[in-house]
C-alpha cells in the first residue's frame, strides 16, 4: 500500500536528534544554512534550531539581484520566527564579474553559478563561524537531479534527503513552518516566475508517489504501467531522470590501480572512530 | 529458573572506540549493581558500534583478551553479556556475545544469520557462527539469539527445544520505513515478533538493542523484557539511552507453560524427518 503519511512526532524526534548527533561527533556545535525563503531550508532550519538551540543556527540570505523580494521576506520571517542568528550577502557583484567575462551565457550557467557562489558562501561561513553546513536538499529532487552538483546540493550533513517533497510540505506543517512558505509553488528562484513544477513537467504529488514505488517499494516500471495504471511516458520520464543523475549522488569515479581504491575496496564509515 | 532482576544496557556506541566503549559499559555495569540488578545485557556488538566495515580485523579480539578481564572481574558481583567481534583462531571474524558470569565466560553465541542485503553487508566482513545452544547459567537456562537469528523461526524454537526458559536477544536495529505507532516500520514488526516469540515458546525474550546514530542510520532502542505469556514486562523508551530494569519470576514461566503446554507437545521425530526429506528434495530439485 503506498503511503506518504509521516508520523511526524516520531520524525521530528529523530531528525533533530541525528542534527545534534552528527553536528556534535564532527566536533561541532553549530550550524550554517543558506535560507531561500523556501519550504525546505526553512524546515532546515527549523530542526537545526530545535536541535542546537537558536543561538547555534546560522541563516544566510544570499540573493542576487532578480530574486524575488518574496523570496528574502519569507527567509526574514523564519529568521524571526526562530530567533536564529542572520546575515545577508549579496552574490550580485560577484556573479556579475563573472558574466561580464561571458555575456552570453544562459540561464542554465547563470543558475549552477549562483548556487555555487552560494555554495562557496556558506563553506567559507562554516570556516568562520566553525559551523557545519546544513543540507536542504529533499529526496525528490535528490533522485530527479535537480539540483546543482557542488552548488545547493553540497552540505555536511543533511536531515531531509530521505524526506519526499510532499513529506517536507507535511513536517513543515507540524513543526509550525508559516503556512505561506509551505503551500506556495517551489522555485529555484533563479528567473523571474521561475517554478519547480513547470520546469520538471509535473507536479510533486504525482512524482513522489511514482518515485515512492519504485525506490522505496522497488516496483518494476512495467508494474507501474501495467498494475498502477500511470501514464507510461511520464514513468518513463521520471526513471530516466533518476538514471541519469546516478554521477550527482556519487563522489567522482576513480580510476582503479591499486590494490584497495577509495570507495572501492577501502570501507570505512563516515563516522569511522566517532 | 531462578527469581532475579534483569538489567537491558540501552546504550549508544561509539563506531570503532573500544576504549571509550568499555568505560560506557563499567559505567552501566555500577549503575545495574546499584539497581540490585542480577544480569546485565548489551546490545549487539556494544564494545565496537555496527557498520564496522573494514574497521572489523581492528576492533576484534580473542576472547581471552585482556580488554575482557573488566567483564570477568565485574561478572563476580553481577551476570553480564557483552558484544564485540570475536578473532577465532582461523582469522575468522565472529559477530559475537559473550556471557560472563562468576569471573568467566560461560558461553559464546556467534551470529548464525549475518544479514547482507539493503543496508547490511556482515556476510562481507564476518564469518556465520554454526550452532544455536542453550546453556545453564546460574540463573536459569538460556539461549543468546543476535538479532537477524530471531527472524528465522527456527532458531528460537532450536533454543527453546534445547530447554531453554530465556531467550537473550541483542540486536543492533537501525530505524526503516515509516512508523505508524513506534519511530520506524520495522520496530514495530520487531515488537510483534518478540512477543509472539515470548508467546508461543512460552519462554521470557530479553530483547536489547541499542540507540544512536552511524553515518545517518538510528538504531530505535525500545528494548524490551516479554513474559513467556506474551505480556510485555518492562520496555525502554525509544531514541534515548537508558538501563531498563525488569524483574523475572519462575512462577510466571510455570503459569505459562500450564496454561499453554506448547513444548510439551512438541513433534521434534516429526520435525526432524520432514527436514530430512525437504533436505533431500532440495538437493534432488536444485531449489
Amino acid at each position: 500500500m503506498l503511503s506518504l503519511q509521516l508520523n511526524c512526532e516520531s520524525v521530528r524526534k529523530v531528525l533533530a536528534g541525528f542534527i545534534d548527533n552528527e553536528v556534535r561527533k564532527a566536533g561541532f556545535h553549530r550550524v550554517v544554512v543558506g535560507l531561500s525563503g523556501g519550504v525546505d531550508s526553512s524546515l532546515s532550519a527549523y530542526l537545526a534550531a530545535e536541535a542546537l538551540g537558536p543561538a547555534n543556527v546560522w541563516g544566510i540570505l544570499m540573493p542576487y539581484r532578480t530574486s524575488s523580494p518574496e523570496s528574502a521576506a519569507h527567509a526574514a520571517m523564519v529568521v524571526q520566527a526562530l530567533g536564529i542568528n542572520s546575515l545577508t550577502i549579496e552574490i550580485t557583484p560577484m556573479v556579475d564579474a563573472y558574466f561580464g567575462i561571458f555575456p552570453d551565457a544562459d540561464q542554465v550557467r547563470r543558475g549552477n553559478k549562483m548556487a555555487r557562489e552560494r555554495m562557496t558562501i556558506l563553506f567559507d561561513h562554516s570556516a568562520r563561524l566553525g559551523a557545519l553546513v546544513l543540507g536542504t536538499s529533499n529526496k525528490t529532487e535528490l533522485l530527479l537531479g535537480y539540483g546543482t552538483l557542488h552548488g545547493d546540493m553540497a552540505s555536511a550533513v543533511n536531515p531531509l534527503g530521505d524526506l519526499y517533497k510532499t513529506q517536507v510540505r507535511q513536517l513543515s506543517r507540524h513543526l509550525g513552518v508559516p503556512a505561506v512558505i509551505v503551500e506556495k509553488h517551489p522555485s529555484a528562484d533563479l528567473w523571474e516566475g521561475q517554478t519547480d513544477e513547470a520546469e520538471l513537467g509535473f507536479t510533486y504529488e504525482e512524482v513522489d508517489k511514482v518515485l515512492c514505488l519504485l525506490v522505496d517499494q522497488r516496483y518494476e516500471l512495467s508494474e507501474l504501467i501495467a498494475e498502477c495504471r500511470f501514464d507510461e511516458k511520464f514513468v518513463r520520464a521520471v526513471a530516466r531522470k533518476v538514471q541519469a543523475s546516478q554521477y550527482k549522488r556519487r563522489l567522482p569515479v576513480i580510476a582503479k590501480i591499486s590494490s584497495r581504491t577509495i570507495d572501492r575496496d577501502f570501507r570505512y564509515a563516515r563516522d569511522w572512530g566517532r | 529458573m531462578r527469581q532475579f532482576r534483569v538489567a537491558v544496557g540501552q546504550i549508544a556506541p561509539t563506531l570503532g572506540d573500544l576504549e571509550k566503549n568499555l568505560a560506557l559499559h563499567e559505567k552501566m555495569s555500577r549503575e545495574a549493581i546499584a539497581q540490585s540488578a542480577n544480569l546485565l545485557i548489551f546490545p549487539e556488538l556494544s564494545l565496537t558500534g555496527y557498520f564496522l566495515k573494514d574497521q572489523v580485523p581492528s576492533v576484534a579480539l580473542r576472547s581471552d583478551a585482556a580488554a575482557l578481564h573488566l567483564f570477568r572481574e565485574l561478572s563476580q558481583r553481577i551476570a553480564i553479556m557483552v558484544g564485540f567481534v570475536e578473532e577465532a583462531s582461523s582469522h575468522r571474524f565472529y559477530n559475537a556475545s559473550a556471557y560472563f558470569e562468576g569471573g568467566e565466560i560461560r558461553h559464546i553465541h556467534r551470529k548464525v544469520y549475518l544479514p547482507t542485503y539493503g543496508i547490511f553487508d556482515e556476510a562481507r566482513y564476518l564469518a556465520a557462527g554454526d550452532r544455536i545452544r542453550a546453556f545453564d547459567a546460574a540463573l536459569g537456562r538460556m539461549a543468546i539469539l543476535i538479532c537477524e537469528d530471531l527472524w528465522h523461526p527456527a532458531a528460537p524454537a532450536i533454543a527453546a527445544w534445547d530447554r531453554a526458559e530465556i531467550m537473550i536477544c541483542p540486536s543492533a536495529s537501525p530505524g526503516r520505513g515509516l512508523g505508524q505507532t513506534g519511530p520506524f516500520q520495522n520496530a514495530s514488526t520487531w515488537e510483534r515478533t518478540i512477543r509472539t516469540c515470548g508467546d508461543l515458546l512460552t519462554s521470557y525474550v530479553v530483547y536489547a538493542n541499542r540507540v544512536g546514530y552511524e553515518d545517518g542510520a538510528c538504531f530505535w532502542g525500545g528494548s524490551e523484557v516479554v513474559a513467556p505469556s506474551g505480556e510485555t514486562v518492562a520496555k525502554a523508551r525509544y531514541l534515548e539511552e537508558e538501563l531498563l530494569l525488569a524483574d523475572l519470576d519462575p512462577g510466571s514461566l510455570r503459569r505459562a507453560r500450564v496454561a499453554n503446554p506448547l513444548l510439551r507437545d512438541e513433534r521434534l521425530d516429526l520435525t526432524a524427518r520432514e527436514i530430512a526429506r525437504i533436505l533431500q528434495a532440495r538437493s534432488t530439485d536444485g531449489e
